[in-house]
């Protein structure tokens, strides 16, 4: 039971809660993100994301280090997707690495397909779908002033001139609108077998069955046409 | 009674000379010794190469040629005046490379972004790429501060994880491709830094009057700390000499300002779906502070991500009065146009938000002129559904 009042998340059984937080501390990654905590707040001085949201790294460090699992499962589902990625927090004194941390507690949400990581990934799907499928993320085509209105109208006249702006590029690779490249069908081919060997799929069905199901469906005809079968490929980590 | 003494020294007077072992440990020789092992094949650094120091006063070596472009996702997507830059200094250089359609992206954005990812597939993504590389003949040289930090935190995990090792060799196994991993992690920026020299020779503008401000990617300095170059005439040290050395190699006065270590703001997920942080961070904590304190012509950054949020995040704040206006560019783009590249062919700046006419009239381009030119490589195309712009019709 959480030491606080008002603690959120007292309907979800500890033991759901321990399980989680053993599967971050289970993770090969662990022994080399997390030392101790000093308190010192170095960490957050330097965090981008602690300026504008209700989040700290520190307080992640801390209730890791403490292993109080009740504010583990909070920070799970509430403030774990605040983070920018930077790895500002790796100016910490102590070598603690909070970025790292905060990464293997977001697969953990994803594996277990938390409805809080669900929403958080809602709007994100488009891109999970692009690099799946092509293995590069941000197209040409994403330019739209719908989608970026508050970049100013440069995104318009990227837009508009599209078709003929990306031939008036001069490297060859780079006369593509829905890839930021040309990516070889055999990469891709390779790139989908690697999703299928380590599991990778299996995760998507967690957050987002829909690109899951639509992915699976785009891989498999392409392996097929190169003579492939995609239930060939079973996941190596289970092993 | 005690007497006032002259220590600590001024800033200006101290010396900050690292003595002793790295504090960190040496990963070619735990992969030389995998591969003594027989766990992996490591890829030489081609000669011809540059040795250079990095931040715990180990050399690196980074090859001038034979190379294989790791293109980033943004550079090539969104501002595809970047990777083209890229291209043309080495073309203009005289430095043979290879621009490969055998590879993907790292794929990180499923990492550090949305985590639906795991290590192994992260692995396997990172060595089925240096494995193409190799099978090409060509060393990786990797585009994107972002898959760069992060290939880098792929070979901590390969070196210290025996049964993460396994997993990528069964992995490749199935693929039919070895198991590959460079003697270097090398990003685009640390070659320009290397040839900034021959750049300078090969200078047609007089960047003197320019003043920039640089913003070193989070995911080059912070990510593997080790593994950034580092100068002992640059900060004292103290900061990645990246960029700013190539500035000033250039003439142009590269000028500081407090904020220096903050991230851009992109926050991965954030740029896309939670701009109005992004937008906040980069303008309130970066553009007004550089404008504030340096008032620069330019900012110069060496990463996909940092050149996207730090220019598009200025256009919509001019309704709430911020102090913005600075043109973003990566050392490539602004190196290529010392060197005379034509400023929409080669770095396309067509691409970039922020007004760059002021930035271009004080470096000596005539702009309107050079839109003319490419306008007219434009309309030809838009005739000829077929046809693309050469490399000849870059610098014509």
């Amino acid at each position: 039971m959480s030491i606080y009042k008002d603690a959120k998340y007292q309907d979800v059984p500890f033991e759901e809660k321990q399980k989680l937080f053993q599967e971050v501390k289970d993770d090969m990654r662990w022994e080399s993100v997390m030392y101790g905590c000093y308190e010192c707040g170095i960490c957050v001085a330097a965090c981008p994301s602690a300026r504008f949201y209700d989040f700290s790294p520190r307080v992640f460090a801390q209730v890791m280090g403490r292993e109080d699992v009740d504010t583990f499962y909070e920070l799970l589902n509430d403030s774990v997707w605040d983070c920018s990625q930077c790895f500002s927090c790796t100016r910490c004194p102590r070598q603690n690495n909070p970025g790292a941390i905060i990464t293997i507690m977001r697969e953990v949400a994803v594996n277990h397909g938390l409805s809080s990581a669900k929403k958080a990934l809602q709007a994100y799907s488009r891109i999970i779908y692009k690099i799946m499928s092509t293995g590069t993320q941000v197209a040409p085509d994403m330019l739209q002033p719908d989608f970026f209105p508050d970049w100013g109208p440069d995104v318009k006249d990227v837009s508009d001139n599209l078709d003929v702006w990306r031939r008036a590029v001069p490297p060859e690779t780079m006369h593509t609108t829905e890839l930021a490249w040309d990516v070889s069908e055999k990469t891709r081919l390779e790139l989908y077998m690697i999703w299928k060997l380590t599991g990778n799929l299996e995760m998507i069905e967690n957050i987002d069955e829909g690109i899951f199901m639509i992915l699976e469906e785009v891989m498999e005809e392409l392996l097929e046409e190169h003579g492939y079968d995609i239930d060939d490929f079973e996941n190596v980590l289970e092993d | 009674m005690s007497v006032a003494t002259a220590f600590p020294p001024k800033a200006s007077e101290r010396e900050f000379v690292r003595k002793g072992k790295p504090p960190t440990e040496d990963y070619r020789e735990l992969l030389f010794e995998l591969e003594a092992k027989g766990e992996l094949e490591i890829q030489r650094v081609p000669e011809p190469y540059v040795e250079v120091e990095t931040k715990y006063g180990r050399k690196k070596k980074i090859p001038l040629e034979f190379t294989w472009h790791h293109k980033s996702c943004g550079q090539c997507g969104h501002i595809p005046g970047y990777s083209t830059a890229i291209f043309w200094l080495n073309r203009k250089l005289g430095y043979e490379y290879h621009d490969p359609r055998d590879q993907t992206s790292c794929t990180a954005w499923n990492y550090y972004a949305s985590s639906t990812s795991n290590s192994a597939a992260q692995a396997a993504v990172a060595v089925r790429n240096f494995a193409q590389a190799k099978l090409d003949g060509f060393f990786p040289m990797i585009h994107c501060g972002t898959s760069y930090g992060h290939y880098k935190e792929v070979r901590e995990e390969i070196l210290h994880h025996p049964k993460l090792r396994d997993q990528v060799r069964k992995i490749m196994d199935r693929l039919k491709m070895p198991f590959v991993f460079p003697e270097e992690i090398v990003h685009y920026s640390e070659w320009i830094h290397v040839v900034r020299k021959e750049i300078a020779e090969k200078q047609v503008l007089d960047f003197s009057d320019i003043t920039a401000t640089v913003h070193p990617a989070c995911h080059y300095h912070k990510l593997v700390v080790e593994d950034a170059i580092y100068d002992r005439e640059l900060y004292d040290g103290q900061r990645t000499a990246i960029v700013t050395a190539l500035v000033e190699a250039l003439d142009a006065k590269a000028a500081d300002y407090s904020t220096w270590h903050d991230c851009c703001g992109f926050g991965f997920r954030h740029i896309l779906v939670s701009r109005d942080f992004s937008r906040s961070f980069a303008t309130i904590r970066k553009i007004e502070r550089m404008k504030e304190e340096a008032n620069p012509d330019v900012t110069i950054t060496h990463d996909t991500g940092c050149v996207t949020t730090l220019d598009k995040s200025q256009f919509s704040v001019q309704a709430h009065g911020r102090n913005v206006g600075i043109p973003v560019m990566s050392d490539a783009q602004f190196a290529a146009l010392a060197m005379g590249a034509h400023p929409y062919k080669v770095c396309q700046l067509h691409w970039h938000g922020v007004d760059m006419k002021p930035l271009l009239e004080k470096m000596g381009i005539d702009h309107e002129k050079a839109w003319q030119e490419f306008e007219e490589v434009a309309s030809r195309l838009k005739d000829n559904g077929n046809e693309f712009m050469t490399w000849e019709d870059a610098d014509a």
